[in-house]
């Protein structure tokens, strides 16, 4: 064994309220490709943020190829060797391709250069790349491949990679990871996070698993299993939630020939969408993140209008009326942004439940008046029934952890017995114990769906991470790539999935059991081999 | 009413001399915004430069140094901004309008002293040769400096933004202060310089109108320019060559509506001077009607506070 290329020893960093590494220590060897793992706050972001200068450690050393590494910027930490490719918040939308690479290097060419040197290293990894294309027109894909390059411009010892797949179609993975591999020959150290163990297994020689801000295990993931570095970031066996067996009814939500222009600055029209879900069903939509989920969550929660005949709820065309109008109707939603969209963030848990349920629950008085102790109420019983962890209804929604939040949020349409439910992204960010027991998965309102059978909401849902896609649902929606061949996945569980999609479904896929294609990249327990061998 | 007494050569050379305090306002204005500060106290910037540049010109008795001091006053009341926006993250579209506010009051407060008094000359530079040339002459080649320090300066802005490294970062923190700290760049100061650079450009073309324009210090010389500068802005979609079209735009109204009031055309008055304003409102309205096309122009950061996590 070779000595370490970085060594990190007791890095501490405490933010207020919440320690988010204590007293971490690892080790990365040259040339090799080291995961980290863990749930979302365990620290991981934390840790690379300090190893690339964005953060300060509050104690603990690090070493990087033998000498002290402690960057007070990424400017230092860059001119150490160490690149970071970011999950977002790293590439300017309006600038071109050029321009996002200069702006992370430490002394770009004339941009003249510094292009032909971006179409040399791009062919020479196989990411071919206009420099001269505007970022924000980009697909995720290449807007990735703009990140990659802009670290290999700079020769790095050490490459960190936060959560890189999470937006590639697995034909795009499949790219990225032998562009990795071909690093690694070269003799680039990478620091792989990512949340999808088969990805890991697949990738990495080493494992760190954070937990709680610390480290809990080192292992070679070719030699785990899913399962088990599952249960190692949890802590804890994982439970894989039942399906609840409900009998389908009628069609209660029916899109046809969905059509719309997005209202959105670099949003993606959508294209010709059509289907319907019955009462009892959960339906999913799938698909690469920013390919019209978005704006057929707009389209159907009445924020953005539709033409006529487009949208039906119960045979009766809602595309021209308003979320209030849709809502008395039935039609309830719980977008995916929690703070800013499905809740108002300095707003009490009371005001929040006040402003979706006022009609539904009743809780104005007449003239218009707010009925304060009914919605205290309804607030109250959304928390009892759903467990949100909170001091009482008085809190600001500001104050809970995404998990709560979205309990509390999902919750409060699931008390107003909806028709149809509509969620989008509803385990994002709940880390990954989230469909294995919390109740805020899809689980939980397919479940509560089947407590209230006597109403049968049916319920859709958007969710462009791949691995969710389990349990609850009965069919899945997938969106199809815009010219004719679908560039599908050579392996089976690809099937349903395929490149650039541009806002359009390619099928309908009916019952995808036991599990539907999407499994695949298996992360936390959801997948096979870590779900499926429970009983 | 008699229309012929408007005679397109003078009313082309006016317009040079019109847009001028506008185009230094908007210029700084642009800059600020391309930085992502919405800073909206341009009028109050602009009216203080007006009396500190008219006050230091008296006191010297030379407009160059009655310049110089107005970009510093229009530049420390900038920079009483940036300190509330950036570093105490106060709302920018209410200091902004607060400080519209302070700077008419102050500058009231200061100019008190100086009503009635004469500013020292400015100078025309009539250039020799070019100056005699028949049409363009009057029109291009018979202004004072500042007339061409203005265009150059618009061309130094389109050079810097477009041209050099520091433009790419600050246009980089307009676009998205997150990205860009992330890569390593000090938002703050990146920030806190553009808007002093507009700070100093309004007090530039506030002084303008009190020492070459008017030339003399009455209270509220500035007249709603500040406000025009800011829309101008918007018009040219946050580039520099597009703002020059906008200032001369404004700026011809305004002599526009200066001659026709001087023809006796059977308008009121009060009608005539709302033309420039009503115009901006229109222009405003049908650039943001068209399918958000100046909302795809913006910079992306504009007017969002910034908050590092470290």
């Amino acid at each position: 064994m070779t000595e370490a290329l970085l060594a990190v020893r007791g890095i501490t960093k405490a933010y207020p309220g919440v320690v988010a590494n204590s007293d971490v220590s690892f080790d990365i060897s040259p040339a090799s490709i080291h995961a980290l793992l863990g749930e979302n706050g365990a620290g991981k972001s934390t840790l690379v943020k300090a190893i690339y200068g964005l953060v300060r450690p509050d104690a603990g050393t690090m070493t990087l190829a033998g000498r002290p590494h402690a960057p007070a910027s990424p400017r230092e930490a860059r001119e150490a060797g160490v690149a970071m490719v970011f999950q977002h918040f790293s590439l300017f939308d309006a600038l071109s391709v050029a321009e996002n690479i200069a702006l992370g290097m430490e002394n770009p060419p004339p941009l003249r250069d510094l292009s032909a040197r971006i179409r040399e290293v791009s062919q020479d990894y196989g990411l071919p790349l206009d420099p001269g294309r505007t970022v924000g027109d980009l697909s995720a894909g290449e807007r990735q491949r703009v990140e990659i390059v802009r670290c290999l411009l700079q020769n790095p010892r050490l490459l960190i990679m936060d959560e890189p797949t999470s937006v590639l179609t697995p034909q795009e993975v499949a790219i990225l990871f032998s562009t990795l591999r071909k690093l690694r020959e070269g003799g680039t150290a990478i620091l792989y996070i990512s949340h999808k163990l088969e990805e890991i297994r697949a990738l990495c020689e080493k494992a760190t698993i954070l937990r709680g801000g610390r480290v809990v295990a080192t292992c070679d993931p070719r030699e785990r299993s899913a399962r088990q570095m599952a249960e190692m970031m949890v802590g804890g066996a994982l439970r894989a939630p039942a399906r609840a067996e409900v009998p389908v009814g009628e069609v209660v939500l029916a899109v046809e020939r969905l059509s719309a222009p997005s209202p959105r600055l670099h949003g993606m029209p959508l294209r010709d969408v059509s289907f319907a879900v019955r009462a009892g069903e959960v339906l999913g939509i799938g698909g690469v993140a920013g390919n019209g989920q978005d704006e057929l969550l707009l389209a159907l929660s009445g924020e953005m209008r539709v033409a006529p005949g487009m949208v039906r709820l119960k045979g009766e065309d809602v595309g021209a009326l308003s979320p209030s109008g849709r809502r008395m109707r039935g039609l309830l939603c719980a977008p995916e942004e929690r703070n800013g969209h499905a809740a108002a963030a300095d707003m009490t848990l009371t005001e929040n439940a006040f402003m979706t349920a006022r009609m539904r629950k009743g809780l104005t008085r007449g003239g218009g008046f707010v009925d304060w102790r009914g919605a205290r109420a309804f607030a109250t019983r959304i928390i009892e029934t759903f467990d949100v962890r909170t001091p009482g209804p008085e809190v600001t929604a500001r104050q809970l952890s995404g998990g709560n939040l979205q309990k509390f949020v999902i919750g409060r349409e699931i008390l107003q017995r909806p028709e149809v439910l509509v969620v989008n992204q509803p385990t994002w960010g709940g880390g990954c114990r989230c469909g294995g027991g919390d109740p805020a998965g899809a689980a939980r309102s397919g479940r509560t769906g089947g407590r209230r059978r006597r109403r049968q909401p049916g319920s859709g849902r958007a969710d462009g991470d791949q691995r969710p896609f389990r349990c609850p649902e009965r069919g899945a929606a997938v969106p199809r790539p815009p010219r004719g061949g679908a560039e599908r996945g050579g392996d089976r569980a690809d099937a349903g999935w395929s490149a650039r999609n541009g806002g359009r479904p390619c099928r309908l896929t009916v019952p995808p059991r036991p599990a539907p294609a999407c499994s695949r990249s298996a992360p936390a327990g959801h997948g096979r081999g870590a779900g499926h061998d429970h009983p | 009413m008699n229309l012929s007494g408007i005679s397109p050569v003078l009313l082309l050379a006016s317009l040079m001399v019109a847009s001028t305090p506008i185009l230094l306002a908007a210029l700084g204005e642009l800059v600020a915004e391309r930085s992502g500060v919405l800073n909206l106290g341009v009028e109050g910037m602009m009216i203080t430069g007006a009396i500190t540049g008219f006050a230091v010109a008296v006191a010297t008795g030379s407009p160059w140094i009655g310049f110089v001091g107005a970009a510093a006053g229009g530049a420390a009341l900038s920079l009483l901004f940036a300190v509330l926006v950036l570093w105490l993250r106060s709302n920018q579209v209410a200091t902004g309008l607060a400080l519209t506010l302070f700077g008419i009051g102050l500058a009231a407060l200061v100019g008190q002293a100086y009503v009635g008094v004469r500013a020292p000359v400015f100078a025309r530079l009539d250039l020799p040769v070019l100056g005699d040339l028949p049409i363009l002459g009057p029109i291009l080649f018979r202004h004072d400096a500042v007339v061409y320090l203005g265009l150059g300066l618009v061309a130094g802005v389109w050079w810097f933004l477009h041209r050099t490294r520091a433009g790419l970062r600050l246009r980089a923190v307009g676009e998205n202060h997150d990205a860009a700290h992330a890569l390593g760049y000090k938002v703050q100061l990146i920030r806190l310089g553009a808007v002093l650079f507009g700070g100093a450009l309004a007090g530039l073309g506030g002084a303008y109108l009190s020492l070459v324009r008017v030339p003399q210090w009455t209270q509220g010389v500035t007249a709603g320019a500040g406000w025009i500068a800011l829309a101008i802005v918007v018009f040219a979609s946050w580039r520099p060559w597009r703002l020059l079209l906008g200032a001369w735009l404004f700026g011809g109204i305004s002599v526009l509506q200066l001659n026709l009031q001087a023809a006796r055309v059977p308008i009121p008055v009060e009608v005539l001077s709302m033309a420039p304003y009503v115009v901006t409102i229109l222009v405003l309205v049908l650039i943001s009607s068209g399918r958000g096309r100046a909302a795809l122009a913006a910079p992306g950061s504009l007017g969002q506070p910034f908050h590092a996590a470290r």
